[in-house]
């Protein structure tokens, strides 16, 4: 079932949390580190048009500072998975059966039985909390997901012609791997890569909030919603707006997934 | 069969053993001296050297990892650090708060999703198809702990009909406690639930193309009759793999969930054993969330095998 323009409006809600982060590089409405105790937990008004929080601190700029922080662990976590589960799918494919394959997949089962957050949890009880800790768990648990997409995508490849003409050429299985296989795949991993994006964002907020994330003083929308919890029934929007953000930064990226699947590779297309 | 069985078994030990494997290397190795890691930097001499008796720091890395592994075996988890008390007495207090839990938000969730997705998949391209659609959508989106914190302002403080966090304890009676566990059973549930349905609905959506459905019909069953007898167990297959997956979402959602809930489960042990760290206890926990995890998948490898024949031969 598609919705008409799904792809635009996911773009569109993406772009705007996106910019957000873009924008509070450069300019935020307040500073992020001015406590103000006596203008705290302020409803939606005029000059502050989110409301302040439990420290009088501006809630938009709150959420735009928050922004940079889940996207860019969520970013970077996707790259890290991309790197190293791509190179490692296309391996255990052009080896299909082989010792390689084996172990590869192996040890991509053996990830899968980790879940991020046990990922974090690990991590965290060897080193400490940060968001390197966050990237880094997000990360390693994308790697498996990575390697079984460019491996399932990469079998159907091999056994095509173009690629049969190019082992007559004479080429080696890695370079067939680089330039026939890893272009034809592109579109799989942009997909995948999206929805990992967006998987991405709610791990960080998970993370964060119960306290394995980012670290004060960095905003980020886990640790915001963590702080508000208490105060839940005293000042809803602080615990309101935070979680909307992720919902509609995970929602815009969702879409943007399913409409690009669409869009790259009809033949994907899901049932309805 | 029993040769599937028998490799899927050897499997299973496998991994359990890498999986240790990598628990303790990344708890044990990566902070260099486990003792005055756990110590921290003003630990008195005497105190490092009494803790490194304990933990069995003299005997080497592969001494110490077959010491714990094989504790493991045997149900033996070491001893916490901070409570001097067996770990294996701290989980299985708490597991009596995180496995209902899981349990009861897995029912849930599936009680939701199957229904929802067939109905779903029934009004194919209705208003009730595009109104499932678009809130399973937006329930992928919700992060569980956000859900859980607004519905503890509407059903907890608004509306006081649910408890807003704690655990009575089961010796208080069934009813109390699973008041307890429903907000966070739901809060739990709900996402996964969105999940389930759509893959519900695009596997019965597939499945009613099938021939055999046209046969059914030919034959003169009524749409319904066809759908429940010949569809339904064929599309339940995929939805099958994504229930065992789900566990383990369930299971580490559960351990966010119990903190929004301040539940005294395996998640609070873990988050305890963090700050105070108590490494022992979270490297054992770790341990035993995996093995959870792992030990479902293959509960849910062989029921697929029992569905469908053809998958024995696989792998």
């Amino acid at each position: 079932m598609r919705f008409p323009g799904q792809l635009w409006i996911g773009a569109a809600l993406s772009a705007v949390f996106v910019g957000a982060a873009l924008v509070s590089l450069v300019w935020v409405p307040f500073a992020v580190d001015g406590v103000e105790i006596a203008a705290r937990m302020q409803p939606p008004s005029p000059a502050h048009p989110l409301g302040t929080d439990q420290l009088g601190r501006d809630m938009l700029a709150m959420l735009m500072v928050g922004a940079r922080t889940s996207i860019a662990v969520a970013i970077v976590a996707v790259g890290i998975g991309m790197a190293a589960g791509v190179p490692l799918g296309l391996l255990a494919a052009a080896h299909r059966g082989g010792l390689l394959d084996e172990v590869v997949m192996r040890a991509n089962d053996l990830v899968f039985a980790f879940p991020a957050l046990v990922i974090a949890i690990l991590i965290t009880a060897a080193i400490g909390p940060s968001a390197l800790n966050a990237i880094l768990a997000i990360g390693v648990f994308n790697i498996p997901v990575f390697a079984r997409v460019a491996r399932g995508g990469a079998l159907s490849l091999w056994t095509l012609d173009y690629v049969l003409a190019a082992r007559v050429a004479g080429k080696g299985r890695l370079r067939i791997s680089a330039e026939h296989i890893l272009p034809n795949i592109a579109n799989l991993l942009i997909v995948q890569g999206t929805i990992q994006f967006s998987l991405g964002i709610l791990a960080e907020a998970g993370l964060s909030y119960v306290g394995l994330g980012a670290q004060p003083p960095t905003p980020s929308w886990g640790r915001m919603l963590a702080e508000s919890q208490t105060l839940i029934a005293l000042a809803p929007h602080v615990a309101l707006f935070p979680g909307l953000a992720i919902v509609l930064t995970v929602l815009g990226l969702n879409l943007v997934g399913d409409g690009l699947r669409d869009h790259l590779d009809p033949r994907l297309r899901r049932i309805g | 069969m029993l040769r599937f069985v028998l490799s899927r078994l050897i499997s299973l030990v496998l991994s359990l053993a890498a999986a240790s494997l990598v628990i303790f290397a990344v708890v044990e190795v990566i902070p260099g001296d486990p003792a005055s890691y756990m110590l921290g930097l003003n630990a008195e001499p005497e105190t490092l050297a009494a803790l490194r008796r304990d933990l069995g720091l003299e005997g080497g890395i592969a001494a110490r990892y077959l010491s714990w592994a094989g504790g493991l075996l045997h149900g033996d988890f070491g001893t916490s650090y901070t409570y001097r008390v067996p770990v294996a007495d701290l989980v299985s207090a708490r597991l009596w708060v995180s496995l209902p839990l899981t349990l009861y938000a897995l029912i849930l969730s599936t009680l939701i999703a199957i229904p929802v997705g067939m109905l779903a998949a029934a009004r194919r391209g209705g208003p009730a198809d595009f109104g499932i659609m678009g809130a399973t959508q937006l329930g992928i989106a919700v992060p569980n702990f956000w859900f859980a914190m607004l519905l503890v302002l509407v059903l907890a403080i608004r509306n006081p009909w649910f408890p807003a966090g704690g655990f009575p304890g089961w010796e208080k009676g069934l009813w109390v406690n699973l008041r307890a566990l429903t907000l966070p059973a739901v809060a739990l549930a709900l996402p996964q639930a969105a999940i389930l349905a759509r893959i519900m609905r695009s596997s019965l959506l597939e499945v009613l193309g099938q021939d055999y459905i046209r046969t059914a019909r030919a034959k003169g069953l009524s749409r319904g009759a066809a759908v429940l007898k010949h569809g339904l167990r064929n599309a339940l297959i995929p939805v099958m793999t994504i229930l065992g997956l789900q566990f383990s979402f369930l299971l580490a959602g559960a351990i966010i969930i119990e903190k929004v809930f301040f539940l005294p489960g395996l998640g609070l042990l873990i988050f305890q054993g963090i700050t105070q760290r108590d490494l022992i206890v979270v490297e054992s926990v770790v341990m035993l969330l995996v093995f959870a995890v792992i030990l479902v998948t293959f509960f849910v490898d062989i029921a697929y095998a029992a569905i469908d024949p053809r998958l024995r031969r696989r792998r």
